[in-house]
């Protein structure tokens, strides 16, 4: 019964409470009270206690301080007869658990033990998870790709239902963090990320498979990833941990699934993650929780078949995932999109210089295509195949239905790589005629043929684009003279779909798009993309809104009829204000989309790059997810991202997509990109010539070298009299207030 | 001849038998002898002017019948009615009148044995009210929420300040047929005066002032008294305690606190424990002082200080023939005169306490919250004294039971889901999915006229076993608690398997202890979170929960039954009905009232007749609200899986939420 799980919570709560403690006077008495610590790369302390108690933790006397009130939250075990409630208490306890365990693991990172290096295999664990990666993944979240996660946390029986659970979990696009310990059928204390890499699985964020540490009390740095989920996505205040919660239980969709015997910090951990609405599901004999409430549907469950825990688990947390799967012998789905493929695993590759190869999609009339139809043309194919090595390839992806139109090619050509890459074993970079692919020896043991990858395709494009494409055919080239032939053709097409696209601007359309996908998480946010305004994620523009909305009329992205336009300048028009004020949830009243310092852009949390005006500059910087350093905004990335995120507009602060800042509507209120005075030397090198030639229209040419980067200041002063030598224009430029 | 069972409770039978032995002479005995006069027992009786008493009998009185003035045997019976109404919120609101006094005294020192204990709680009521509380000393808002709390007695115009509390259509409806109280005193003296010779003369007009009334002493009097009472005393927390007379000891000076009010047995509580005055008590041969209750009283000690209790109102006269009191306080409300006469064949010392309540025979010592440590030395004292007079004679039982008790409405929804996560979702759910098919607020009297707590007890398992979870206060908590009901083990052993299943989950007993009579203003409030909630209905009306006080008898009964009616809880009370006599007036409390509130007042003395009422009610409800059917063991988990398509209208599907735990169909979405 509940009893025994709540006995060993609260038992438990005590014991890490206490371990706590003396840790914590231990690490006081040698470095002293006011040591500083933060996990690496976040701006939210120690995230659990930051978001429930708006207390920030920045030096160990603070620890002191939370430790104490964590206390507070500890209780009585209930009694053997005549016992008192107990579910509140062993909820509370839980989340005593998750305090004191965040606390204990800032020790570990003070002590300069984590992340942990595995003792038996060497593999160093994830350890804390960093703002950015959370950003990083933001879109994923949201699009359907990431929709779930799954904590497992103890021992398969053995190594191979280990791999089973993973890959099933894998397949439903279901992130993983490993932790925590327990004994296999042979008595052997061990965990699934030995098991996994005993098996040669690829373990890392690309492939969804993330092992945090070795012990139970490593599964709290996936809590502190989920509530960060509130705190960046979903702008909850600190401090306000009812919404905090409830925003877990209702949008965060994870659960534990917990192998092996469970133990009294397993399960406390467990009524911490229940407290967010994560349930857990045991294959033990353990007492269930079924009545419904803290979380959606039941709290505890048990399930003893492997085949049916993961399931199980995602029906208990209320999670519906819907993969599509093409017939192929490899597993798919974009958990296998981050496997490379090494050279000696490699059975055969095409493209990447060592052979030619490109792929192209193109229009087709309905009668002119059989559907589903793979058509492989070369001279001896299946020999020259099973040779291995190198071989020319041309993708050529026919499509024909009433909705589709030219400007579509393009998006579903980009889909490609996905469509390749998902598949296990199978690797691909680039697109067009600079496209590179491999398959594995496991692959092509597993009975990957050169059909597979049209049939992939076939199967794929129908589905991701099932209500714009009604027929689908695939010929693949594999003799060179017949590559080389095509690639000229599909050569010409590249190049006018180019020039077509250059010529799209805001005024030449009279709809613009929103894009609601990150409403899942952050309800009130709104993006609207226009041809000029790419989507602050940087994964969709304005084509592939348009694609979208004629694939799924109901779906996340909206025509937006523009209307009257209230003001050129600063890119406001009357459609577009009342559409965010029915669609914002009342957050947003109007916006303008060329400028930062009147009613501008909000964001959802996943954004590439972040805009922050530098007043005394005159000017603004630009820094982009992953730059770890400081700024001369005297705030980091994560820091600055805190400010912008959530779906609240902001004057002077704005998350945009990279490519936004060479669109000529940049800013364009504010003076366009002559407002730059500072930006990170990874988004120099990324915009390159895109940017020199924007900055020769605007007649500053050498623009770039005018502006300043990390190794010329990261602060202020030194920004100021950079900026001063090289004669800035923004210096000179009208004020910004 | 059978034997006549005179109580259900077994200690107690044993106790009533040793009196007959003894030639005592008890309530059970003159229940027995003096029957309840049949014209006054259905209303028909008319007695506000010495014209009468008119008699309104024979056959068809409804029609025919007419008093001298020529008052109809409607008006008559909804008079006598809106009469006892009126006592009954006279009775709690007096009650809570000195609660507010005593914290308006204690916020401004001027009652120096009384602090502020809660002062979470004082916060809450205090944002309640509108009164600031953040920065401001502890003492001053306290004296705000007083003399705030004090104008909802004196009131003229307006209403009273928990009017705010219930749900919104709660509040439409009382607006809509002018319900809405006043104030508290207003009602009471308007309710006398319209029932006074000549006044007011059609029955659903009277009525509805009737409601009117007791909706300000739910409201007001018993709601005042309840939050109060955890402002100075603290917000109970479940507890452990014991129940029946075996709580009596015979090595210890036996001190029981027996009435209404807290005030003084809470001081009483704290100086039992003092070392002076342990040793005065050991100086006179008793190894220590032992704290019991009686009544209402007792639940308020019991429910914050695990004070154990001697049961319920038909036990106070066998209390005394266990020999074993040495002394008895009493204060106010449901004393039974007869226990000084008791006591005179015994050693015990019956002392009377307040200002408003004496009773010739008994020894005298007159409270006031200015010297309330004092004042409970001195009785404390009377009764050590009094020990060593202790004879050998006296029933000596020794059967008692153990309890859990002390779920406030702050603790209900903290056990739901700890500090974090409290809300009363898990009970909403539950009740959507079939778990727990409906609640039963269990209340009232215990009566001699019936096997005494007999249908208490019957009534608990019976509803239990039907997945009913069941909130109790009053003497119906001392008849569960005396029959061992009020334990976790009780849920395992003989709770539905829906019920047992989340009791099990939070670790609760199937019966939930909420407290003295006056704390039924918990169940007004528990019921407006879950309306709060979601997923139930939106008001108090229509949910699956009846009110039963299977055995009642004070005039404050049928004040608390009508301010449940109306504010849209169907109750059912056992024995004769006090209107039985006239249709129309019968009619207006079931049908009418059920239609405009949504709540209603039956009466019905067969208690197999209660419990298919009460669940015909709780089923009806749950098909009203599109709830999944009753089926024990059979609970709705109809998923709805979140795409993520979903996931992005959650902020708009709120305006239908918690679909999928059993609750709103889905074609109804």
């Amino acid at each position: 019964m509940s009893k025994i799980i709540a006995s060993a919570a609260i038992k438990a709560a005590h014991s890490l409470v206490t371990r706590a403690e003396e840790m914590l006077d231990k690490a006081i008495a040698e470095k002293g009270k006011d040591f500083v610590f933060e996990f690496p790369d976040t701006a939210f302390y120690l995230p659990m206690i930051y978001a429930m108690t708006a207390f920030p933790v920045k030096t160990l006397a603070d620890m002191k301080v939370a430790l104490s009130m964590t206390r507070e939250m500890l209780h009585d075990e209930p009694e053997e007869k005549l016992w008192k409630p107990y579910l509140g208490e062993a909820l509370d306890s839980g989340m005593a658990t998750l305090f004191a365990e965040e606390i204990i693991l800032a020790l570990r990172y003070i002590n300069g033990l984590e992340p942990v290096t595995d003792s038996e295999t060497g593999y160093v664990y994830n350890g804390f998870i960093t703002d950015t990666i959370q950003r990083n993944l933001g879109i994923a979240l949201v699009d359907g790709r990431m929709p779930g996660f799954a904590a497992i946390i103890g021992a398969a029986p053995d190594e191979d239902t280990a791999v089973k659970i993973v890959r099933e979990l894998q397949e439903k696009n279901i992130l993983i963090f490993l932790s925590g310990q327990s004994k296999d059928k042979n008595g052997k204390v061990t965990n699934v990320t030995r098991q996994l890499l005993n098996k040669g699985v690829a373990l890392g964020w690309e492939t969804y498979i993330v092992p945090l540490g070795p012990d139970t009390e490593h599964t709290l740095y996936a809590l502190d990833w989920a509530i960060r989920a509130s705190l960046i996505f979903g702008a909850k205040k600190p401090g306000d941990y009812k919404e905090h919660l409830k925003y877990q239980k209702d949008r965060v969709f994870a659960f534990a699934i917990a192998l092996g015997e469970m133990d009294e910090i397993k399960w406390s951990t467990g009524a911490g993650a229940i407290n967010m609405g994560f349930p857990a599901i045991c294959d033990t004999d353990v007492p269930v929780i079924h009545p419904t409430g803290v979380c959606t549907y039941e709290h505890v469950d048990k399930e003893f078949d492997h085949a049916k825990i993961v399931q199980k688990a995602i029906e208990v947390r209320g999670l519906k995932v819907t993969v599509e799967k093409p017939p192929i012998p490899v597993s798919f789905g974009p958990a296998f999109e981050g496997e490379r493929i090494r050279k000696e695993d490699m059975f055969i590759e095409f493209g990447g210089q060592r052979s030619p190869a490109f792929e192209w999609v193109r229009t087709k009339e309905l009668h002119e295509i059989e559907d589903g139809k793979v058509t492989i043309i070369g001279t001896d194919v299946e020999e020259r195949y099973k040779k291995g090595g190198v071989m020319p390839l041309a993708i050529v992806i026919d499509v024909a239905g009433r909705k589709m139109q030219k400007d579509f090619e393009a998006i579903i050509e980009r889909k490609l790589h996905h469509n390749i890459n998902e598949a296990q074993g199978l690797w691909h970079m680039g697109q067009r005629d600079i496209v590179w692919m491999r398959i594995s020896n496991q692959a092509y043991k597993d009975g990957i043929t050169l059909e597979h990858i049209g049939v992939i395709h076939n199967t794929m494009t129908h589905h991701r684009f099932k209500s714009i494409v009604d027929k689908v055919q695939v010929t693949l080239y594999v003799d060179e003279k017949d590559v080389q032939a095509l690639q000229d053709e599909a050569r010409k097409v590249y190049k006018e779909r180019d020039h077509r696209l250059a010529g799209l601007t805001d005024e030449s359309v009279d709809t613009f798009y929103s894009c609601l996908l990150c409403q899942s998480f952050a309800p009130s946010h709104v993006c609207v993309i226009s041809p000029e305004r790419l989507g602050l994620c940087g994964a969709y523009n304005w084509l592939d809104t348009r694609a979208a909305f004629e694939i799924d009329p109901t779906g996340g992205n909206q025509p937006i009829l523009k209307g009257e336009a209230l003001d050129a300048a600063k890119g406001r028009w009357v459609g577009v204000d009342s559409y965010l004020k029915s669609n914002s949830a009342g957050a947003v009243e109007s916006l303008n989309l060329y400028t930062i310092m009147d009613n501008p852009m909000t964001s959802c949390g996943c954004f590439e790059c972040i805009v922050a005006i530098i007043p005394e500059a005159n000017g603004i910087m630009l820094v982009q997810r992953g730059h770890t350093g400081m700024t001369p905004a005297g705030m980091k990335f994560s820091t600055l991202a805190g400010t912008v995120g959530g779906g609240a507009q902001n004057p002077g602060f704005m998350g945009i997509g990279v490519n936004f800042i060479t669109s000529k509507k940049f800013l364009f209120a504010d003076g366009g990109i002559k407002r730059i005075v500072w930006m990170t030397k990874n988004l120099k090198e990324r915009l390159g010539e895109d940017f020199r030639k924007r900055a020769e229209e605007e007649g500053v040419p050498d623009l770039l070298d005018k502006i300043a980067d990390e190794t010329v200041a990261e602060d202020s002063e030194k920004l100021m009299e950079f900026l001063a030598s090289v004669g800035h224009p923004a210096l000179e430029m009208d004020p910004m207030f | 001849m059978d034997k006549v069972i005179k109580s259900a409770g077994s200690s107690a039978e044993q106790i009533i038998e040793w009196a007959e032995e003894h030639k005592l002479e008890t309530c059970f005995d003159r229940a027995e002898k003096l029957k309840p006069c049949p014209i006054g027992e259905s209303g028909a009786c008319c007695r506000v002017c010495h014209m009468g008493p008119c008699r309104l009998v024979g056959k068809n009185a409804e029609e025919e019948a007419r008093g001298v003035c020529g008052a109809t045997l409607a008006t008559v019976a909804a008079r006598n009615l809106v009469r006892m109404i009126a006592a009954g919120t006279a009775a709690h609101s007096d009650h809570a009148r000195d609660m507010a006094y005593t914290l308006l005294a204690a916020s401004t020192g001027e009652a120096k044995d009384f602090t502020i204990k809660d002062v979470k709680k004082l916060y809450k009521v205090a944002d309640i009210l509108g009164i600031e509380f953040e920065g401001r000393p502890v003492n001053d808002v306290g004296k705000d929420v007083a003399t705030t709390f004090l104008q909802d007695f004196g009131r003229q115009l307006g209403e009273l300040n928990y009017c705010k509390r219930p749900p919104k259509k709660t509040q439409e409806r009382w607006k809509k047929w002018g319900i809405t109280p006043r104030g508290i005193d207003r009602e009471v003296v308007e309710a006398m005066h319209r029932t006074s010779i000549g006044v007011d003369h059609d029955a659903d007009h009277l009525l509805l002032h009737g409601l009117r009334t007791a909706l300000a002493d739910g409201w007001g009097g018993c709601m005042i008294s309840t939050d109060i009472t955890d402002i100075l005393f603290g917000t109970p927390r479940p507890i452990k305690a014991e129940a029946s007379f075996g709580i009596f000891k015979e090595d210890e000076v036996n001190l029981i606190v027996h009435g209404h009010e807290p005030t003084l047995a809470e001081i009483i509580v704290d100086a039992a424990s003092s070392p002076e005055l342990i040793a005065y008590a050991k100086s006179k041969g008793a190894k220590g002082i032992n704290l019991g209750g009686m009544c209402c009283t007792a639940n308020e000690v019991l429910m914050r200080h695990g004070i154990p209790t001697a049961g319920g109102f038909t036990n106070q006269e066998l209390g005394i023939m266990t020999g074993l009191i040495d002394a008895m306080t009493v204060d106010v409300q449901c004393i039974m005169p007869a226990i000084v006469e008791v006591s005179k064949k015994f050693h015990t010392k019956i002392i009377t306490t307040s200002p408003k309540a004496h009773i010739s025979g008994a020894e005298r010592v007159e409270y006031d919250e200015h010297h309330a440590r004092e004042i409970a030395e001195k009785i404390i004292r009377i009764a050590i004294d009094n020990f060593p007079n202790r004879k050998a004679e006296g029933s000596h039982i020794t059967e008692k039971f153990p309890l859990i008790g002390g779920f406030s409405h702050e603790y209900i929804e903290y056990m739901q889901g700890g500090r974090w996560r409290g809300s009363f979702r898990p009970l909403n759910d539950a009740i959507m999915a079939g778990r727990i098919r409906g609640v039963v607020g269990l209340a009232g009297c215990d009566n001699p006229r019936v096997p005494s707590t007999g249908l208490h007890k019957y009534l608990a398992i019976e509803l239990i076993k039907n997945d009913v979870l069941i909130v109790s206060t009053g003497c119906g908590s001392a008849a569960c608690g005396s029959a061992g009901y009020l334990t976790p083990e009780t849920a395992l052993q003989m709770a539905g398997p829906g019920l047992r299943e989340v009791c099990e989950a939070i670790g609760i007993p199937p019966i939930l202890h909420l407290g003295a009579c006056v704390d039924n203003s918990r169940i007004l409030t528990i019921a407006t979170a879950m309306a709060a909630e979601g997923g139930l209905s939106d008001e108090i009306g229509g949910m699956p929960a009846v009110g039963i006080a299977p055995e009642w008898m004070s005039e404050k009964a049928i004040a608390i039954g009508c301010y449940f009616a109306a504010s849209g809880v169907p109750v059912i009370f056992g024995g004769e009905s006090p209107v039985g006599a006239s249709r129309e007036v019968t009619k207006i409390m079931t049908e009418v009232w059920l239609e405009r509130f949504m709540g209603a007042m039956h009466f019905e003395p067969d208690p197999e007749k209660m419990l298919a009422l009460a669940l015909n009610y709780i089923d009806k409800a749950r098909e009203m609200l599109k709830l999944r059917k009753y089926e024990p063991g059979k609970f709705g988990a109809e998923r709805v899986l979140m795409d993520m398509a979903a996931r992005r209208e959650i902020e708009k599907a709120a305006a239908v939420p918690h679909a999928g735990v059993g609750g709103i169909n889905e074609s109804e979405r």
